[in-house]
């Protein structure tokens, strides 16, 4: 026994040491109402059980305590008890269907995705988000949409081997999406190569990305700010490194956004009919090396053989063009596809592949890329 | 025929043989056990061992320890031999010793059937662990292997793994035939169905689900061998097949396995509980008919692992409403046990430690779990370590705690010795303190949205993280111990009387200590089994 | 005869580990096959080769002990108990491909042309359409399959044909199987030995009109590349035909205990439990011909 009261002496320490630290012990209220009504049927069934727990240990210790034999307990011969067996089979019945009711009740709100202002279709990668904007007159989102890649910050990949990590490490973004409050908006998650799930817990939206079909979900955001989540589900070597960030903006903001992407694509397109200059090439290249790719064939360009084979000295990357273009853009095995990178960009990257780590291939233009799609 | 000379009992009194080799040909139960509860403790080591490495990873913040890639592979192995290589062969080799002598039968019905799925496994687990020296690393999908990080995008190591699940489905299915056999044919013939004590109910029951999954999950990885290798399109969106589809056949098995781990454990816990409370076991006639209840809705709920992969609302409330039901017969359980303790006479020796620990730790792990079952609710806690915490609250404290408590209340039966009854309480008292350490927080770093099977971490969870290490190294130290306990006990243990527990009950107690080489030729009379039965009052 | 009154239990045996070498080798060895190493398909075969030798062996042992009467009836029923469940596990297995074949039609084909939740899948696939069993004829992106197209076949499987004659073939077996047990125990051992060697033959028969349908398969273009539709089309019929020749075999060998006349008209259970196996083939084709050729 005193070995029970050192141990709930010493719980109750630990435990007072967590209720002065900052970190959180429960779920987030978040802020949609989904999130909100998510909050409030986990912290019933969590007192329910709390309470269930009360009185089934509360019985264990009081037998422990007064039924022992060091006390001089001498054991009682009863061993059946039909009423009692039909009593604790139907009380936990109706404590299920108490919790039944609103549980049935949030689903059915959450999983109910119609009549949303505007979609947002969600696509997995390994290890990278792709965000489209789907055409939405009510924001001006064109009929083409707005496209973009959202890729683990490289503050936080710096950061990964080092001995101190900045403040959002693994939690931040190259890019981050942009979402307006108070909307209704609809989630489409699907995925490029294997089953990844966006999730936000502030919005109470948690949903895999399954390759080949489309799921949904919907989520009203009730207040601006800045909003993490991570991958939910494995999808290989990077699943730790696929993280999601949303910032919530006012309406107005979000239009003003939404031209802005509008101006750069058409600025994207522009750049692309045009021929760049290697330099140009080889400093674009890098960023959008280090962030698709250097995942797996690595910053320095040694991959991780035998699995992520090296840039440096590659076959490919000093071989002809028109293979490499053809391997970054439709992938290999386990090397992704990377069609959804613009013209530019895959120009660029391909050329630092090609003439940095000491390789010596040949320059690639936006046209020689558009010409291999 | 002049077959009387090899009749069968001629050489029934003989001992075992000597030598090596006994062990490989040998057809004794008792052998048989003895090596598959070896065999899972040594798996239970690489498997914790790999869960060190995990842990330590853990400790903090950035990646330390190992690369990113062979976290998930240790996170994958770790899941699939603590399952397959250390939980299940241990439960089958308690059954192995103790259900013939439960029974009071002479052996298993299909003794050389017996020798071959315990010699299956080990060349299981030699293939399966064979996959870290091949090229591009061992198995990295989780323990789920969901397609297709399994098929498409998983290294060449995987078709090994795949032929070592269906060595490890060969040695179940035949172990679970043969435990079917033994009860339902072996029993003594004077033995009803409703004499039988708890464990062998609860291993037959389990044996009914082992062969009802098994096979489909041998399914299972038969078509991932065929997505890889042959070009058919079953779990693949572009020959009309369906990722999920791999999800709904892995957790048709993958459900009923997990209470394939669990029943057996209720059946140790209900021999424990009354022989420390000196009561016999309340409500016995319901405790089978729950195990009953609990295999059968273990077929029909597999789908609450997958409330997130967009199945239709239908599905959802209909897969939440079965699983919420699992707890009316569960809780029966637990509130007969309760009612067992209830106006006994209790001692507290290790086996009754570990018992009682188990009740209270494992229907927390059933709490959590019915709030798993929650689809809205599970839509924050899928995929975090909410889940982690849950299962290893079942299965640590639940599975794994029944075992050890098992490996104590049999030990004497076992090797007619005693174990040092202070230094197991000393182990009890640092393995309890050690494993909430390491699990419990847990629980708060998924509510707090840390996902499951990630090699690093955001700041916020580093306190928690750090805390479950320490408690992970301290749990883990504790097997040195309890490897010296049961070696020192082997080696030095005072000798054990045939009823070490004064109110045991069951057949097995009514022979000697260590029990025979060879037990019940002449199966027990009605009286011996009458005394022995659980559910009759004890003097 | 002797051990009436004492279950057999035999004392060590090396036919176990014999056959775990033998799996383990075979299984090393395909999987070395499938990834194109040389020696792989040796290795497999020297695996198959060690687990005949311990069927042989072991199933020998075991027919030898029972001629010598080492077995009671309480052994006999340990037999029954477990052909019966190594049955049911295979029904098992067999419910997985069953089972897939039910998801894909039922939900996967309609979901990927935009039913029940998944309005927007279609999205993906450039509006495709649900047709079935023709589903390899407009999967939608053949040649998205990580680059390697799908084959398209150009026809269907007449049911009527082949598959009917074959379902005849089968059914009819089940018969001479059954008029081979009763003649078992009226003790007329010509008669078994007639129809077993009909059902033996109805056997084979029925393999060689399979293998006739797989290479019109071929010829029309199903083949286990053809979609989820000839996945499930050749995992089916195939596994069913592999145990089709497992249990022609078995009554092969069983024709060859008649012979040697190790059965009586009581005891005779190595006949029965072959007898089970066909039969449940039997009932697995049924299925087949049902769900996999017919609706
Ligand atoms: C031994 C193993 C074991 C056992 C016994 C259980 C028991 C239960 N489990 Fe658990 N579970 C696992 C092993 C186990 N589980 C594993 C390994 C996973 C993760 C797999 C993976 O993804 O890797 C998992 C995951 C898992 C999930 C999926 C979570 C997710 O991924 O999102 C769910 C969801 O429903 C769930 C539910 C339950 C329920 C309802 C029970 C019930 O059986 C619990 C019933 C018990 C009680 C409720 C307590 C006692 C009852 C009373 C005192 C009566 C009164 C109570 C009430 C009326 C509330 N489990
Ligand atoms: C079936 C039983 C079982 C058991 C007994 C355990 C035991 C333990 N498990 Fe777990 N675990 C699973 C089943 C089990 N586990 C499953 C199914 C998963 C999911 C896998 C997946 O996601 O795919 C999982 C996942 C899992 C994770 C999540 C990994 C991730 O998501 O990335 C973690 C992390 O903490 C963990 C930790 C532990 C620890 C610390 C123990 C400890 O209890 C282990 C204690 C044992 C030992 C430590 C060994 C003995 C001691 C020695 C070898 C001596 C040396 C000692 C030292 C070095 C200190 N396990
Ligand atoms: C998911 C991990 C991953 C990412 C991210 C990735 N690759 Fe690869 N890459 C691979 C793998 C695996 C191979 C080997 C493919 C094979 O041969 O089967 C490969 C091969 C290559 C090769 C051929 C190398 C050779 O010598 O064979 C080139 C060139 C290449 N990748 C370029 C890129 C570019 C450019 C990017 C980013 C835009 C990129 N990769 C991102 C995994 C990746
Ligand atoms: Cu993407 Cu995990
Ligand atoms: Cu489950």
């Amino acid at each position: 026994m005193k070995m029970m009261k050192t141990l709930i002496g010493a719980i109750f320490a630990i435990a007072s040491t967590f209720a002065l630290s900052e970190y959180t012990l429960n779920m987030t209220e978040g802020v949609t109402s989904v999130s909100q009504n998510i909050y409030g049927l986990h912290m019933t069934i969590f007192w329910i059980v709390t309470a269930i727990g009360i009185v089934v240990f509360g019985a264990m210790a009081y037998s422990i305590y007064h039924h022992r034999q060091s006390k001089g307990a001498k054991a009682a011969h009863f061993h059946e008890s039909t009423t009692v067996e039909l009593l604790w089979t139907a009380i936990p019945i109706v404590i299920l269907i108490v919790m039944a009711i609103p549980a049935t009740k949030v689903l059915i709100d959450l999983e109910n995705t119609d009549n949303a202002e505007m979609t947002l279709k969600i696509t997995g990668h390994q290890w990278k988000w792709q965000y489209d904007y789907i055409e939405n007159d009510t924001f001006g989102v064109p009929k083409e949409g707005i496209t973009m890649m959202s890729n683990l910050a490289q503050s936080s990949r710096d950061a990964i081997k080092a001995s101190t990590q900045p403040e959002h490490y693994l939690l931040d973004v190259d890019n981050r999406v942009v979402l307006p409050v108070d909307t209704r908006i609809r989630f489409l998650m699907t995925s490029n190569d294997v089953i990844h799930n966006w999730w936000v817990p502030a919005f109470g939206v948690k949903q895999d990305g399954n390759p080949g079909y489309i799921n949904d979900a919907w989520a009203k955001i009730e207040q601006e700010g800045t909003y993490r989540g991570q991958c939910a589900e494995l999808c290989g070597k990077d699943h730790g490194y696929m993280p999601i960030v949303v910032d919530v903006v006012s309406k107005e903001k979000y239009k003003a956004w939404v031209s802005e992407q509008k101006a750069a694509a058409a600025a994207a397109a522009a750049s692309a009919s045009k021929t760049w200059s290697k330099d140009e090439l080889m400093a674009k290249g890098e960023q959008v090396y280090n962030a698709n790719c250097a995942g797996c064939h690595q910053k320095d360009g040694k991959g991780m053989p035998p699995v992520f084979p090296a840039m440096v000295g590659s076959s490919i990357a000093n071989g002809p063009a028109a293979d490499h273009v053809n391997l970054v853009l439709h992938g290999k095995g386990a090397m992704p596809a990377f069609k959804m990178l613009g013209d530019a960009d895959l120009a660029a990257v391909i050329t630092y592949e090609r003439q940095g780590f000491g390789n010596t291939g040949t320059v690639v233009q936006p046209s020689d890329v558009k010409s291999g799609r | 025929m002049a077959t009387d000379t090899i009749a069968a009992h001629d050489d029934h009194h003989h001992g075992p043989e000597k030598g090596l080799l006994r062990w490989v040909k040998t057809t004794n139960h008792k052998d048989i056990g003895s090596l598959y509860l070896w065999f899972s403790f040594m798996m239970l080591l690489v498997g914790g061992a790999f869960a060190m490495v995990i842990r330590a990873e853990l400790f903090m913040p950035g990646i330390q320890v190992v690369d990113p890639h062979f976290f998930n592979s240790m996170t994958t192995m770790h899941g699939l031999i603590m399952v397959f290589g250390a939980i299940m062969p241990a439960f089958v080799g308690l059954g192995n010793w103790l259900i013939p002598m439960m029974v009071g039968a002479p052996d298993m019905a299909l003794p050389r059937m017996n020798n071959w799925s315990f010699w299956i496994l080990p060349f299981a687990g030699a293939i399966l662990l064979s996959t870290f020296f091949m090229e591009g690393g061992a198995p990295a999908f989780g323990w789920t292997f969901y397609a297709p990080l399994s098929t498409t995008f998983a290294p060449d190591s995987t078709d090994f793994f795949i032929f070592a699940v269906h060595l490890l489905g060969f040695s179940s299915i035949m172990g679970a035939i043969n435990i079917i056999a033994t009860v339902l044919n072996m029993r003594a013939p004077d033995m009803k169905l409703m004499d039988m004590p708890l464990f062998v109910w609860t291993w037959l029951i389990t044996s009914f689900l082992l062969i009802g999954a098994m096979p489909v999950l041998a399914g299972a990885v038969t078509m991932m061998l065929t997505d890889r290798n042959f070009g058919t399109s079953f779990f693949d969106a572009a020959g009309g097949g369906d990722p999920v589809m791999f999800q709904h056949i892995f957790w048709f098995f993958g459900h009923p396995e997990v209470y394939i781990m669990i029943l057996p454990a209720f059946g140790v816990i209900s021999h424990i509980i009354p022989t420390f409370a000196r009561k016999p076991l309340f409500g016995y006639s319901s405790m089978v008919y729950a195990t009953a209840a609990i295999a059968f809705l273990s077929y029909i709920v597999w789908a609450h692992h997958m409330f997130l992969t967009g199945m239709p609302v239908a599905g959802q409330l209909y897969f939440m409403y079965a699983t919420m039901l699992i707890a009316v017969p569960t809780g029966v359980k637990v509130f007969n046990w309760v009612a067992t303790m209830w106006k006994g006479s209790m001692t507290f020796e290790t086996p009754m430690l570990w018992a009682l620990s188990f009740v209270f730790l494992f229907t927390i792990g059933g709490f959590s779990g019915l709030m798993l079952g929650i689809v809205p609710a599970d839509i924050q806690y899928h995929d975090t370590y909410f889940v982690v915490a849950h299962f290893h609250y079942v299965l640590v404290t639940g599975a794994l705690w029944s075992i050890i408590a098992a490996v104590f209340y049999w030990f004497p039966k076992w090797t007619g010795k005693m174990y040092n009854e202070s230094l197991a309480k000393i182990h009890f008292w640092w393995s309890i303190i050690s494993v909430n350490i390491l699990f419990f927080p847990q629980h708060f770093l998924g509510l707090a949205g840390m996902p499951r099977r990630i090699p690093d971490y955001n700041l916020q969870f580093a306190d928690f993280n750090m805390i479950s290490s320490i408690g992970a190294f301290m749990f883990g130290a504790s097997f040195i111990l309890f490897t010296y306990i049961i070696i020192d006990g082997i080696r030095n243990g005072k000798p054990a009387k045939a009823r070490p527990w004064e109110s045991a009950k069951g057949l097995e107690w009514t022979l000697g200590s260590p029990a025979e080489y060879h037990s019940f030729d002449k199966a027990p009379s009605r009286k011996a089994i009458e005394q022995e039965s659980q559910h009759t009052s004890v003097a | 005869m002797s051990s009436k009154d004492s279950y057999y239990v035999p004392h060590g045996t090396y036919w176990p580990i014999i056959g775990s070498i033998g799996i383990a080798t075979m299984f090393v060895g395909m999987a070395n096959m499938f990834h194109g190493v040389s020696w792989g398909g040796s290795v497999t075969a020297l695996g198959l080769g060690i687990v005949l030798f311990m069927m042989f062996g072991w199933l020998g042992q075991v027919v030898n002990e029972s001629v010598n009467g080492l077995y009671n009836s309480q052994v006999d029923r340990s037999f029954r108990w477990g052909m019966s469940w190594f049955i049911f596990s295979e029904v098992m297995f067999f419910a997985a491909f069953f089972g897939a074949l039910f998801y894909a039609r039922e939900f996967a084909i309609p979901w990927l042309s935009g039913e029940g939740n998944n309005q927007f899948t279609p999205d993906l696939w450039n509006g495709f359409v649900q047709t079935w069993p023709e589903i390899a004829f407009k999967t939608p992106a053949a040649e998205l399959r990580n680059g390697t197209a799908l084959s398209v076949p150009t026809e269907l499987i007449d049911t009527w044909g082949l598959p009917a004659l074959n379902t005849a073939i089968l059914l009819l077996s089940g018969v001479t199987l059954t008029f081979a047990h009763h003649a078992l125990r009226a003790g007329e051992r010509n008669k078994i030995i007639g129809w077993l060697v009909a059902t033996i033959a109805l056997g084979v028969a029925f393999l060689g009109f399979q293998i006739a349908e797989y290479g019109h398969a071929y010829d029309i273009g199903l083949k286990l590349n053809s979609g989820i539709y000839g996945s499930t089309f050749f995992m089916l019929t195939g596994f069913h035909g592999f145990h089709v020749t497992v249990g022609a075999l078995m009554l092969i060998v069983i024709l060859y205990r008649v012979q040697k006349g190790h059965f009586s008209k009581e005891n005779h259970f190595g006949f029965e439990g072959v007898a089970w196996y066909w039969h449940f083939v039997d009932v697995v084709w049924l299925g087949l011909f049902v769900f996999v050729y017919w609706i």
